[in-house]
């Protein structure tokens, strides 16, 4: 019988190795670029396109939402190497301090947004402090903690509106910069993050995953630079609480839910990790694919769970990575 | 005036008398080499000095100021490298990648390139550098490999490497020379010799002791916590207990 195996041949740009590429020719530039541009022009057209339907404006909204928390566990957990569960938290702080800066403090929006971003963070990273000694699932359990820990003292002290939460939250002044807020924040941060994973600090980052030892030796503070990523990802999660609160025109404890902690994780799974575009895809497949299911009702969660498992066995290295192959590469039998 | 005095540095884990009350001190550009049969604490020894772990009592003074108790970054910025005996490499970054890392820190930063070449110039220029410096051919594809594919032979120099890059001026060194052929340890003498005519202090870690003795200024012996000798490695080989601690276990 003939032997034959299945080889791989790069297509496109000739000179690449190992990551490290050498473009040209404008066509070249266009096929490196391609993928990002068409995320980039999609994403922006997206609420032009939905324009008849509302309510997958809204979604599109969610997803965003989400894929913001997304790139920033896939950053604190594949790049810096700690495992953070605490999407809830930074939604439900964000979500939160914006209200009390909005209602309380009549700051207007756009002023409430990135105010409690600033100090949503600093709480959060203050709150994390303590624990970033703590190794791997250590870690990730007291994030998962501090939501709860939250939501039981607004009950029991009745403050912030208590069960009810804070209400009156100003709405965005029109449906398109609803959209179009969440949507270029989404933009920013992920194109943001790989630009600082290329940087030299970024570099430095992968390092303390790698082996923190090493770092140290290097003198260089390990606890700052963790404190440093525990900042930037939860400001990005406590923006993505406030803008979420806004869109509500509430804040409440449903804010502190444990989908935002578990979604993102799920996403950056079937997405592939370490790169945030894995995150985001990821994102905007589950999270649509999860409203599509309410068609389903209570059997929704159990499609959801198959889908799920079929992805992480059957494409255990994430879709990024699998789409990325079949783009650079093009495969064929050969003989041997 | 020496540049690191160690005084009295004692360190126990549990029961174990790991270090006991050990003692020496290093001149400015000498390589002072530390020997001793395996579990004797000569790697406990120099993970007290650079603030990996920290001794029970004693002092170390660099330059004169009271570094015990300073944590591992802090002592490094002041100046003092070390390797790791268990090779400790960014695997998931390419070799030159590896001194990015080191090159960043503050104090690289603050002095500055590495020598007359990229001082303005960017870190990875700066890195291939280095890596050509200590062996890595730069022509080839070696220093753009990544580290987790790399030989042992490459790692140990990439270990020292990442010292060099933090312009130090004292490096420790845990057993560079092991795991490498003859002919490996041959080229990395000359380095080691280059290193010293710099300036820069060398406290070297070895099984090695035939290479070891051509470098070294002066050797300390260690034994089960305790500094049993000291002095020129004539000296310190003729000395009956540092006989009988290798005896057998080592041709000398
Ligand atoms: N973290 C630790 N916890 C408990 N015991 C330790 C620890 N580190 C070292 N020891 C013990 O202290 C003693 C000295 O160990 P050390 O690693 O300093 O020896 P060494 O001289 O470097 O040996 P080798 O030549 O094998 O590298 C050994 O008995 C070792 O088991
Ligand atoms: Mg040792």
């Amino acid at each position: 019988m003939e032997v034959r195996r299945k080889e791989r041949i790069d297509r496109g740009i000739k000179v690449r190795s190992e990551g490290i590429y050498c473009v040209s020719s404008p066509k070249e530039m266009l096929y490196v670029a391609g993928p990002r541009l068409l995320l980039i022009a999609g994403l922006l057209l997206l609420p032009l396109v939905l324009e008849m339907a509302p309510y997958w404006k809204r979604v599109v909204n969610i997803m965003c939402v989400y894929g913001l928390l997304a790139i920033s566990f896939d950053f604190l957990a594949n790049v810096v190497g700690l495992v953070c569960l605490g999407g809830a938290m930074f939604i439900g702080v964000g979500g939160y301090m914006t209200a009390i800066f909005n209602v309380y403090l009549h700051c207007p929006v756009f002023l409430a947004i990135p105010l409690a971003g600033l100090s949503g963070a600093l709480i959060c990273t203050v709150l994390l402090l303590p624990c970033l000694a703590l190794r791997g699932v250590y870690f990730a359990i007291v994030t998962l903690m501090y939501p709860l820990l939250f939501t039981r003292i607004i009950e029991a002290l009745n403050i912030l509106g208590g069960t009810n939460g804070i209400t009156g939250l100003d709405s965005f002044p029109n449906p398109y910069l609803e959209n179009y807020v969440i949507i270029v924040l989404l933009l920013i941060f992920l194109f943001g993050l790989r630009r600082l994973m290329d940087e030299d600090i970024g570099l430095v980052l992968r390092g303390v995953k790698d082996n923190d030892q090493s770092v140290r030796a290097s003198g260089i503070n390990v606890a700052h630079l963790k404190a440093l990523a525990v900042f930037i990802t939860s400001f990005i999660g406590c923006l993505g609480g406030a803008y979420l609160a806004h869109l509500y025109m509430w804040a409440g404890l449903s804010l502190f839910a444990l989908d935002f902690s578990i979604i993102p994780i799920a996403a950056v799974t079937i997405g592939g990790g370490g790169s945030m575009m894995g995150a985001v895809i990821g994102t905007f497949i589950l999270v649509p694919l999860s409203e599509f299911l309410r068609f389903f009702g209570t059997f929704r969660i159990v499609i959801y769970c198959l889908i799920l498992t079929g992805f992480i066995v059957f494409r255990s290295e994430g879709l990024l990575t699998y789409f990325a192959r079949k783009y650079d590469q093009f495969e064929r039998w050969a003989k041997i | 005036m020496s540049i690191l005095s160690v005084e009295n540095v004692s360190k126990t884990f549990g029961g174990l008398k790991a270090l006991m009350s050990v003692s020496f001190s290093v001149k400015q550009g000498e390589i002072y080499g530390i020997i001793g049969p395996n579990g004797s604490g000569k790697t406990t020894l120099i993970n007290c000095i650079t603030g990996f772990i920290k001794p029970e009592a004693g002092k170390v003074y660099f330059r004169g100021s009271n570094i015990k108790g300073w944590p591992a970054h802090k002592i490094a910025r002041a100046g003092i490298a070390r390797t790791f005996q268990v090779m400790r490499p960014y695997y998931s970054l390419p070799a030159y990648k590896n001194l990015i890392i080191p090159l960043w820190s503050p104090r690289a930063r603050a002095i500055g390139g590495w020598r007359g070449g990229g001082r303005h110039g960017d870190r990875d220029t700066v890195a291939v550098d280095i890596l050509e410096e200590i062996g890595f051919e730069r022509d080839s594809r070696v220093p753009y490999k990544m580290a987790s594919t790399l030989p042992t032979g490459y790692l140990k120099r990439l270990e020292l490497a990442r010292c060099i890059a933090l312009r130090p001026e004292i490096i420790f060194c845990d057993e560079v020379f092991s795991g490498l052929s003859a002919s490996e340890v041959a080229g990395m003498v000359p380095l080691i010799e280059k290193l010293k005519m710099e300036g820069i202090t060398l406290i070297m870690v070895e099984h090695r002791l035939k290479e070891l003795f051509k470098v070294a200024d002066r050797v300390m012996a260690l034994q089960f916590g305790e500094k049993i000798a000291e002095g020129h490695y004539t000296e310190v080989i003729a000395d009956p207990r540092v006989k009988e601690a290798y005896l057998g276990s080592e041709e000398v």
